[in-house]
This record gives structure tokens, C-alpha cells and sequence, in this order.
């Protein structure tokens, strides 16, 4: 347990206050000043930041390192582009439609059983095992989409019609944001009292020493499946929203590549903190923007800079908020 | 007294050590029974098959009159037996508190709950730092596990199991590592739980031993060589051969 100090407790309050207003309000600003671009990298820093999110539940408070979870960013989208695929070229008429309530429960549903069936595996095993093989799962699923013809393949599939709710218009880009980055901290604070709960004290027993769990009585296996359901529905949604950002999905958004950056952002801004993954996804998005800018060799700096932070800034850049902290450890 | 727990022909055998052979104990209901033995004995080994984290070969263990032979780990403490760990074993980037909820939560049905603050749960924190103040760690509640003296840590331990209202405690060598004032703590810890549990206690330190245990059995590769009172255990002639040494 932390000893607060009432001084520096308010001050890393505000920072992080300070944080959270500025991924809101900066994207809105330039784009008023007609840098939209910036918005449209602020969605996509948003919808990351939620799987993200969705990741830190399983790798950063229940200490499971799914490799894999960029599966879920692929299923989402999917659910979304699938029925709009139909809706516009028939087949398929029990979920062919536009409806954003239909899709995004689609994609939550089709999320929450991908995680129940892979978890099932999964959890049977832990450490390396399990990061190869969270992998090797999304990676079938990798080549599953590939071979399927009808959704265009290894080149992916426009979407042509963006999810549709009463009074929002996802084509509209400040919508699209607005709905993002609403959905990012509406599910940070969500995550948040998760990891503040019974259920989650239960995780933080199991990450910390899962034998002695089982000996006191506790069923472990369960209470990591759902962790790992909640955390895959997590990020399902936020490749809903990701397909409505892009307009486009592909097997690409499944690669195991992207699974390793989800994690790295985790990493990055610091596991089992709530304000972490958002950090981590700020940095990752913005670094990789300012360097590719300025040379096509940006993934050298890049990789050593990841590196760096890894090493030098032990628990991740949030841990930087909390610098000067008394704790009484 | 009755028997509360019943252990028939236990067979363990690790490629060709036997770890447990043809053992066959009763513990009494309210007796502090203890288990001694030379190293490499099977101690360790029987405990884990008690509390299921280890299948036996064959034979049969009950509990209650239940059979609990292979039932799965995590079931038996709702029975009402629990450990402790000859190496330390809690979650240590937690606190004092945390663990003993967690305990305590572990025997309260499920804890699929998502929402509530459990920290802010006055009437469970409550009870986790009255199990703390039973072993004497009522001023180190908020500690994180890391920072308790290890002999702390020893009687963390033992609290964690007494949350349980289990009536039977494994203890797997409560006294290791301590040293003289610890161990002296917990050696009147333990004497002031005889009467109220029953307790399979396993255990170098032969003084202890000899002043706590009501029974003494003697485990001599892997098999049970004497049971009794601990006067009769001291004057056994194979027990002395066996294990205290040639007196």
C-alpha cells in the first residue's frame, strides 16, 4: 500500500487530469485551426489506446502476456465490415446490415467466444508457452482471413458504409474522435474499477502467486478466463471502431506485429496502472509519427527509443508520474 | 476422539524412489499431531498429496469421512483443511491485509464481484486485521509482504490459514528459519490454537515437537515406522536408530 503524501498526491492528480484533458482538447483545437490530420491521429491514438486498455487487464494486472491480443482488433473490424459487405452486395442476410448496434454486438459476441475458446488452451499453460501460443492462434486466424476469398483475401476489404446510430455520424471526423476518445475513458475508468474490485484483488493474487491462490481455495482458471474474455471483448470493440476509422480491414491488422505493438505500449507506459496504456499509446503514436517524418529509416531510432524507455524507466513512463512518491517499500 | 482424517496404503513414487510407501495414518479430531522424520523422508510430499497439489499412486485419503483422494487442489479448502508452506509461500507484492482478505474472500463462495472498491469493505477489512492482531501483526497490516521479518512472514502464514475456520491446519515446518525469539512466538502461537484445530504439524525442531504434539508419527522413507504419544516416540529403539540418532 502507497502512504500518501497529500501534496504530491495532488500533484501527480493533476497531471494526470492534466493528461487526459489534452488528449481530449489538443486534437479538437488544431483541427479548428485546420490541422484535421491531427484528429485523425488522435482517433487512431484513442481507438489503440483502448486495446490497450483491454491488454493491460490480462498482461499488466493478471500477469498473463497475451502476444496475440491483436486478434481481437481484427474480429472487431471484421464485424463490422462483414455485414456491411453483405448489406451491400447480398449473401449472408442474417447479418447483413449497417445497424452499428447490430456490429458492434457482433463484435463483442464474436470477441468474447474467440477469447472463451482460445482462452480454454491458453491458460492451461503459462510464460512463454502461453505468449506462443495466444500467438500461434491469432496467427490461424491470421491465415483464416487470408483464404477467405469472399472478404478480398490477403488485400482486405474496403468498407463502404460506416456503422450507423441514431443522431452520430461516424463519417463525420470530429464524431469519430468524439466517439473514440469518450469510449477510451469511459473503458479506462471501467478497467479501473475492475482492478480496484474483488475480482480484481483476486487477479493481483494470481499474477502475484497463483499456487498459493489455488490453496486457499480459489478456482484460478476461471477467474483468468473471464479476465481474458473481458480483455478480448475490450479490444474486439475497439477494433469495431477501428474498421469505422480505417474504412478498410485486412488480415494485416491481425499480424502478429501488431500484437507486439499492442504489448509494447503496455510496456511502454507502464503494466497494472490505469493511466499506463494511454501513456504508452501517446508515446508509441507520436514517436512514430515525428520520426518517420523525418527519415524512411524510423524504425532503427525507433526500436532503440523503445528500448531505452524499457530499460531506463523501470514501470513504464507513468511511473514517471508517480517519481518523488514516498512509498513505504 | 474420532477420526478426522484417515489416510489408507498411500503409494507416491517419483521413477524409482518411493516417496510414499504403503503409508497408512489417522489424525484424531483436536490432536496436534506431528510428523518427523530424517530429510528426503517424504514429509513434504505427503502434505502436498493431502492438500491435492500432488496425485498419489494409489490408496485413499478421507476427510471426514469423505473421500478427497483426488480431489482437485483448489476444492479441499472449502472442506475445511488448509496449509501452510514449508517455504514461505504469499502473495508478496501485496499487504498484509490484502492477503489475509484474499484468505478470508477465498472460503466467501465467488468473488466474481467488478465493481466495488473491496478495499473500502469496512467489515471484511476489519475481520482480515483481527486475524492479524491474533498473530501479533497488528501494526504491520498495510505492509507489503516484502518488507515483513521473515519470522513475520512465518505467522502471516499461519493467519492466513486460520481465516479459514478450517479444522484442520497442515503445517509444513512453521518453525524453519526462525530464530530463537521467533521461533519461541511461534511455538506459543501454535500452543494456543491446540484444543481449538486439529493440526498435522511437520517439524524439525525436535523440542517443539516434543512439547506441542499430543501424537508423534515417525516417517522413515516414506513409510510410517512408529506412532505415539511423544514419550513412547523418545524411547522407541527404531526411531532412535532410524532418526534421532544412536542416544
Amino acid at each position: 500500500m502507497i502512504v500518501m503524501n497529500p501534496t504530491k498526491n495532488t500533484t501527480k492528480r493533476v497531471a494526470k487530469v492534466v493528461i487526459l484533458v489534452a488528449v481530449l482538447i489538443v486534437p479538437l483545437m488544431l483541427s479548428t485551426f485546420g490541422f484535421t490530420f491531427y484528429l485523425d491521429l488522435a482517433t487512431r491514438l484513442s481507438i489503440l489506446a483502448i486495446a490497450a486498455v483491454g491488454l493491460n487487464l490480462i498482461l499488466g494486472y493478471g500477469g498473463m502476456v497475451s502476444f496475440g491480443h491483436a486478434a481481437y482488433l481484427g474480429i472487431g473490424a471484421y464485424a463490422v465490415g462483414i455485414p456491411a459487405h453483405h448489406w451491400l452486395y447480398g449473401g449472408l442476410n442474417m447479418v447483413a446490415s449497417t445497424n452499428g448496434f447490430l456490429q458492434i454486438g457482433l463484435a463483442i459476441l464474436a470477441s468474447a467466444l474467440f477469447a472463451f475458446l482460445t482462452g480454454l488452451v491458453c491458460l492451461k499453460v503459462k510464460g512463454v508457452y502461453f505468449i506462443m501460443i495466444t500467438m500461434a492462434f491469432a496467427q490461424m486466424l491470421y491465415y483464416l482471413l487470408v483464404s477467405i476469398s469472399e472478404y478480398g483475401g490477403d488485400d482486405g476489404l474496403v468498407i463502404d458504409t460506416r456503422s450507423e446510430f441514431p443522431l452520430i455520424s461516424l463519417d463525420d471526423p470530429l464524431q469519430m474522435f468524439l466517439v473514440s476518445v469518450l469510449s477510451l475513458f469511459i473503458i479506462m475508468w471501467g478497467v479501473r474499477r475492475i482492478a480496484k474490485s474483488q475480482f480484481g484483488m483476486v487477479l493481483e493474487g494470481i499474477k502475484g502467486n497463483e499456487a498459493r491462490m489455488i490453496s486457499l481455495g480459489y478456482n484460478t482458471f476461471r477467474y483468468k478466463l473471464v479476465a481474458y474474455v473481458i480483455s478480448g471483448v475490450i479490444c474486439g470493440f475497439a477494433g469495431a471502431l477501428l474498421g469505422n476509422f480505417t474504412t478498410f480491414i485486412s488480415p494485416e491488422m491481425i499480424d502478429w506485429a501488431r500484437s507486439g505493438e499492442l504489448m509494447f505500449m503496455v510496456i511502454l507506459g507502464g503494466v497494472a496502472t490505469t493511466m499506463g496504456p494511454l501513456l504508452g499509446a501517446i508515446t508509441f503514436i507520436v514517436v512514430e509519427e515525428v520520426l518517420s517524418s523525418l527519415t524512411i529509416y524510423w524504425h532503427l531510432p525507433f526500436g532503440l527509443m523503445l528500448i531505452g524507455i524499457v530499460l531506463f524507466v523501470r514501470g513504464g513512463l507513468s511511473s514517471l508520474l508517480e517519481r518523488g512518491q514516498k512509498t513505504d517499500d | 476422539m474420532t477420526e478426522l482424517l484417515s489416510i489408507k496404503g498411500l503409494n507416491k513414487s517419483y521413477g524409482g524412489v518411493k516417496a510414499t510407501d504403503d503409508l497408512n495414518l489417522s489424525i484424531l479430531k483436536g490432536e496436534l499431531h506431528a510428523i518427523i522424520g530424517p530429510n528426503g523422508g517424504g514429509k513434504t510430499t505427503l502434505i502436498s498429496q493431502l492438500c491435492g497439489n500432488v496425485m498419489p499412486d494409489s490408496g485413499s485419503v478421507h476427510f471426514s469421512g469423505r473421500d478427497i483422494t483426488t480431489m482437485s487442489e483448489h476444492k479441499r479448502p472449502h472442506l475445511g483443511m488448509s496449509r501452510t508452506y514449508q517455504i514461505t509461500s504469499l502473495i508478496r507484492t501485496m499487504s498484509v491485509l490484502d492477503n489475509l482478505q484474499l484468505a478470508i474472500q477465498a472460503q466467501a463462495g465467488h468473488s466474481f464481484r467488478f465493481w466495488s472498491d473491496v478495499r473500502r469493505h469496512q467489515i471484511e477489512r476489519e475481520r482480515a486485521s483481527s486475524y492479524a492482531r491474533q498473530v501479533g501483526l497488528e501494526g504491520q497490516i498495510q505492509s507489503r509482504v516484502d518488507n515483513l521479518a521473515h519470522g513475520e512472514q512465518r505467522r502471516l502464514e499461519v493467519a492466513m490459514a486460520l481465516t479459514s475456520n478450517s479444522c484442520l491446519l497442515l503445517l509444513d515446518e512453521p518453525l524453519a528459519g526462525l530464530g530463537g525469539q521467533e521461533a519461541a512466538e511461534m511455538i506459543k502461537l501454535l500452543d494456543s490454537l491446540k484444543g481449538h484445530k486439529t493440526m498435522l504439524l511437520i517439524e524439525h525442531d525436535m523440542d517443539a515437537v516434543f512439547s506441542l504434539a499430543d501424537r508423534v508419527s515417525v516417517l522413515v522413507y516414506g513409510h510410517i515406522i512408529a506412532t505415539g504419544p511423544p514419550e513412547d516416540i523418545r524411547q522407541n529403539a527404531e526411531v532412535q536408530q532410524a532418526y534421532l540418532g544412536e542416544a
